[in-house]
């Protein structure tokens, strides 16, 4: 139910933004929330798991600033474009991996091991470089400019297509697989998943090495978008995708959620930009405010229907 | 020495100690203390002064874990609070040079906090009355909460004119500088609220088991209330701190990380993230053990962006120390035999 609600927002923002502003409701303008959020929806997603598992993961803003960073300087040596992406997205996959190892061995609380992971990316960040490096690799910005069109003159980027993959996969993991399900029986209640003799250990070191790595791939994708690497790229783009997740519909106590909701909940935050865009005369703050209040109606709505769900049970 | 290990201030007091003698180590003058221009003077007095928007915002925040919450939105709270100060004071030069200020200047502070308190209040709202989960409902503050303050300065920096405003950050009672008589005021008053009454009974009773605790008559809902309020006020007492130390209000950068070194501070002085064991002394000295690092990287000329890595080094070494798996596990691999007695709980 909080999933219908989350896409009734969001048609009906939609519908608002069409019936004030002439274009609005544009192939492209739908297709560039898409475009623009490419790295959000990517690293929402991996959230999305960590937030089912129970768990949380601060540090993804940080690591998206390090694999720009990485990605950079590698380029800068002289590496293969393909190789510099492998082996980003390798450090993402082993730095979240880390993470999840401390949190599932050591019983660490993952709020605290993820704050320090935060506090280690960035750190690692300006050991790199305080300076933005720009990136004029050749295959870089020409997966940047590249365009897929996808009929009646509207296109996507490349970035962009691959969060709509990830998307798509992540809602086959999620919903048709055995760690899948693990995670939700872990975010539901992590001694009953036990003793169902589910993996449980292996999957909480999984699904944080699954967000470190989309991360890394989030950080790719705004290497694509912002053609640098720098470390101030991201910064606090953990508590964006925390509250895509929430808006869309995922109870933060873990169990219950849907990677679809997490994607319109990154569409509704890309949408209260793209419609303060359109009026022109509204400033940025704005989006806080208005995130700040949606947050707050869906925190709400979801206590109501918790309250509902137990009394009928 | 065992006995003294085991203390809850042990660890949390030997990190404190192994910094400064460090510090001392590569920088002789270290220490020194000297009396200059009627008051004090010296690498420790300026980390003790640096350290108190950090203490006061944490002792805050070690009472807001202790009930098994949490406040992420402290430095939104402290940056809504430096801007409603800020504006109210405003100040502008008159015909005769000096500087008038728009509100007395009681009135600005008074409102700054009252703001300040009305947050915290609203979060323990959110959490007490509307059962949401303490991240959450913090969270919705931290975003919301340098929206509103931008919408009050229109995004601009709201610089200070009016002297008596830097008092709190920059002026001197005695030789002391006057954020530390605050901070060492905030801390007594708790100390004694903590030990003098049943205040520290009841916080210990509601982070260990809340549902006990509300069936054997303690009004939890009422003290966590009060707890949320207070660190909201600790937040805003923080916010004037640091505005009135730089003469100006940035809603956007004012405590920018406040809530995450709180939380840290909280953490390295032995408080339990689960709610129940706290301690205000350790929390003090978690606060001073971020400043000195902070200070020492500067003073040791070190490239200040070592500082992030050190710290994250730092928080795992901690988080390590602290984790009884771990020290089983240490003591597993130094006396294989023992290793059972040492891993119980």
């Amino acid at each position: 139910m909080p999933l219908c609600i989350t896409v009734l927002l969001f048609v009906g923002m939609a519908a608002f933004g069409g019936i004030r502003y002439g274009g609005f409701l544009s192939p492209q303008v739908f297709l560039n929330l898409f475009i623009d959020n490419a790295f959000l929806l990517v690293v929402a997603v991996g959230m999305t798991f960590v937030i089912l598992s129970g768990g949380i993961d601060l540090s993804v803003g940080a690591l998206i600033a390090l694999s720009t960073m990485v990605a950079a300087t590698l380029l800068d040596a002289g590496w293969n474009p393909y190789a510099a992406m492998v082996a980003v997205l390798l450090l993402g996959g082993a730095f979240g991996a880390a993470q999840g190892f401390l949190i599932q061995r050591f019983g660490l609380a993952p709020f605290i091991v993820t704050l320090a992971g935060m506090f280690l990316a960035r750190g690692c960040c300006y050991l790199i470089n305080t300076e933005s490096i720009p990136i004029v690799d050749s295959t870089f910005s020409g997966i940047a400019q590249a365009r897929i069109p996808v009929g009646g003159g509207a296109s996507l980027t490349i970035g962009a297509a691959v969060a709509v993959l990830v998307v798509l996969a992540a809602m086959r993991l999620a919903h048709s697989t055995e760690f899948g399900r693990t995670v939700y029986a872990i975010g539901g209640a992590e001694p009953s998943a036990r003793l169902m003799g589910l993996a449980v250990d292996s999957a909480k070191i999984k699904v944080y090495l699954l967000s470190g790595l989309l991360a890394a791939m989030g950080g790719l994708l705004m290497t694509f978008y912002m053609l640098s690497g720098y470390s101030l790229h991201a910064v606090g783009l953990e508590l964006d995708a925390i509250a895509a997740v929430v808006i869309g519909g995922t109870l933060l106590a873990g169990g219950v959620g849907y990677v679809a909701g997490t994607l319109f909940g990154v569409l509704i935050l890309g949408i209260i930009q793209t419609l303060i865009a359109f009026e022109g005369t509204l400033s940025s703050w704005w989006t806080k405010i208005v995130v700040g209040a949606l947050l707050l109606l869906f925190c709400l709505l979801q206590r109501l229907f918790e309250g509902r769900l137990r009394k009928t049970a | 020495m065992r006995r003294l290990s085991q203390h809850a201030l042990f660890w949390p007091a030997a990190t404190l100690l192994l910094l400064l003698a460090v510090s001392a180590l590569f920088n002789g003058s270290f220490l020194k203390i000297s009396w200059q221009d009627g008051h004090l003077y010296g690498n420790i007095i300026d980390i003790l002064n640096r350290a108190a928007p950090l203490i006061v915002v944490s002792l805050g925040m070690t009472l807001v874990i202790a009930v098994r919450g949490l406040d992420i939105s402290v430095g939104a709270v402290a940056a809504l609070s430096a801007t409603v100060a800020a504006l109210l004071v405003g100040g502008a030069f008159n015909a005769g040079g000096e500087v008038a200020s728009d509100n007395p200047l009681f009135v600005a502070l008074g409102a700054a906090l009252a703001v300040a308190a009305l947050c915290g209040l609203w979060n323990g709202l959110l959490v007490v009355k509307a059962g949401m989960q303490p991240i959450v409902a913090t969270l919705i503050l931290m975003v919301a909460g340098r929206g509103i303050a931008q919408l009050l300065t229109g995004g601009q920096i709201i610089t200070v004119y009016y002297p008596p405003y830097f008092t709190l950050g920059n002026g001197f009672l005695l030789g002391i500088p006057v954020a530390l008589w605050i901070t060492a005021a905030a801390f007594v008053l708790l100390h004694l609220a903590i030990t003098r009454t049943a205040l520290g009974l009841f916080i210990r009773s509601i982070g260990g088991n809340p549902e006990a605790a509300r069936v054997a008559g303690v009004r939890s809902s009422a003290i966590s209330l009060c707890v949320y309020t207070f660190c909201g006020l600790a937040a805003g007492m923080a916010g004037l701190i640091l505005s009135s130390n730089v003469k100006s209000a940035d809603a956007n950068s004012a405590g920018q990380l406040l809530e995450l070194d709180a939380i840290l501070a909280v953490t390295l002085g032995g408080t339990a993230l689960t709610g129940g064991r706290f301690t205000l002394a350790g929390t003090v000295l978690g606060a001073l053990i971020i400043q000195t690092l902070t200070s020492m990287i500067y003073s040791l000329g070190v490239p200040t962006e070592v500082n992030l890595v050190v710290k994250a080094l730092l928080v795992f070494a901690v988080m390590l120390l602290q984790s009884r798996e771990f020290r089983a596990l240490v003591a597993k691999v130094l006396r294989p035999g023992h290793a059972r007695r040492e891993g119980a709980p």
